[in-house]
């Protein structure tokens, strides 16, 4: 009923003020101490929600949150949520915020509506459900800010986990930490080429002693990267296989055949040096 | 009609490809390449890639190619300039190029070049000079 939504308008603009206070008192009841600044920060927040609300709910007639009347609504409460994430609210705090108007809104609907119980009671269903909405709209808010983070997280650890080291000029030696899936090997793959052009290196020895599993794919990341090495003109080996690893690789049916394998990452240098033309020369010190 | 330039360095032909290769282009710079290897006698190719962003099938096929017809007439190839994404999508598309020696560059492909000519004078192959 048309007429209702906006007795919902009238009650938040006539009690505003009384709505206000009494929000925040609740709000603060379930809420650690806020510092002083904290506390100016959701009174500003709390008055500015209250204003696009009584806005939208003034425009619609329906209460229907996803149409185009709410969308500041809508914003408000992305923005708020995402601010909250991260300045490491809870998710229930988080909705709390919206949670909380319910009591003050439904004492303003009271004194407004006085003895009419049947109109008392649509009105504050009317309410609950509107708030409801908005809490949830909130909640998922929240959520996504959180996977925004995590998602952003794993971007970097995925770059941070992919090093190539200059072991001497024109060898570089890349140590993969952590299971190779297609993703990380895209990562790898560039880092090594670009670091291939960058320092003109003849040879890349990739350790594997941090890789857990290694199964077909795994392997086929690393014949893939040794592969893109070599038509950049670099020597691919690949070092720190572990005696699990060599007896699965053998079982799997996997062809190495094409490629120089070392145990360890001492080997694969040394031979890199003999090959790039290196003598070492042990001084005995006395 | 446009033609690849090769250019003459030393006892090697330089080849730079910088436009879009299409059939004829490629069936001409065949043509251009094996006549300049008999008449220089030279033996040694180096094709420059490195303006090249893409490169498909089609192309891998032409420098296997090429690389296939210079060693008929005594000469190795070496492709150069390969840039990393190129690098990758060829290795994702399982277009490992082999026969083809890459090397990052001119200069490195050079020493490739004279470390396969040395190679290939110590087995003795015939009529190659110093």
């Amino acid at each position: 009923m048309a007429s209702s939504k906006n007795k919902l308008a009238e009650v938040l603009d006539k009690h505003e003020q009384k709505i206000a206070t009494g929000w925040l008192e609740r709000q603060a009841s379930r809420m650690r101490r806020l510092s002083g600044a904290e506390q100016q920060e959701v009174t500003r927040q709390s008055r500015e929600f209250l204003k696009v609300v009584k806005t939208a709910a003034q425009g619609d007639g329906t209460g229907d949150v996803s149409s185009a009347t709410w969308n500041p609504v809508r914003e408000f409460l992305v923005d708020f949520s995402a601010a909250r994430a991260k300045g490491g609210y809870s998710s229930s705090e988080t909705a709390f915020f919206i949670f909380s108007m319910k009591q003050p809104l439904f004492e303003a609907l009271r004194s407004e509506i006085g003895s009419d119980s049947d109109t008392l009671a649509a009105e504050t269903w009317r309410a609950t459900e509107l708030l409801d909405s908005l809490g949830l709209l909130t909640t998922e808010a929240f959520q996504k800010t959180r996977e925004d983070v995590i998602s952003r997280q794993q971007h970097e650890l995925l770059e941070l986990s992919t090093p190539v080291v200059q072991l001497w000029d024109g060898i570089l030696a890349l140590p993969l930490i952590g299971t190779l899936d297609s993703a990380r090997t895209q990562v790898v793959m560039q880092n090594l080429l670009d670091a291939i052009v960058k320092s003109r290196s003849d040879f890349a020895i990739i350790d594997i002693t941090g890789v857990p599993v290694v199964d077909t794919l795994v392997a086929q990341h690393l014949l893939k990267t040794v592969a893109a090495a070599r038509l950049m003109g670099a020597e691919c080996m690949i070092s720190g296989i572990r005696p699990q690893i060599a007896q699965t690789i053998i079982h799997l049916g996997v062809d190495l055949s094409d490629v120089i394998t070392k145990a360890t990452l001492a080997d694969a240098f040394a031979l890199t040096l003999r090959r790039a033309g290196f003598k070492m020369v042990h001084e005995q010190k006395d | 009609m446009e033609r690849i330039p090769i250019l003459k360095m030393g006892q090697y032909l330089l080849i730079t490809i910088q436009v879009d290769m299409h059939d004829r282009l490629a069936i001409m710079l065949q043509e251009d390449l094996t006549e300049q290897i008999v008449k220089h006698r030279s033996h040694g190719v180096l094709i420059d890639i490195s303006a090249l962003e893409m490169v498909d099938s089609f192309i891998g096929r032409m420098l296997g190619s090429i690389a296939s017809m210079a060693r008929l007439l005594d000469a190795e190839t070496v492709v150069v300039g390969m840039q990393p994404a190129v690098a990758i999508t060829l290795v994702e598309l399982g277009l490992s190029m082999t026969g083809v020696r890459t090397a990052l560059d001119v200069e490195k492909g050079m020493v490739v070049l004279r470390t396969a000519l040395s190679k290939a004078r110590r087995n003795g192959a015939p009529g190659v000079e110093v």
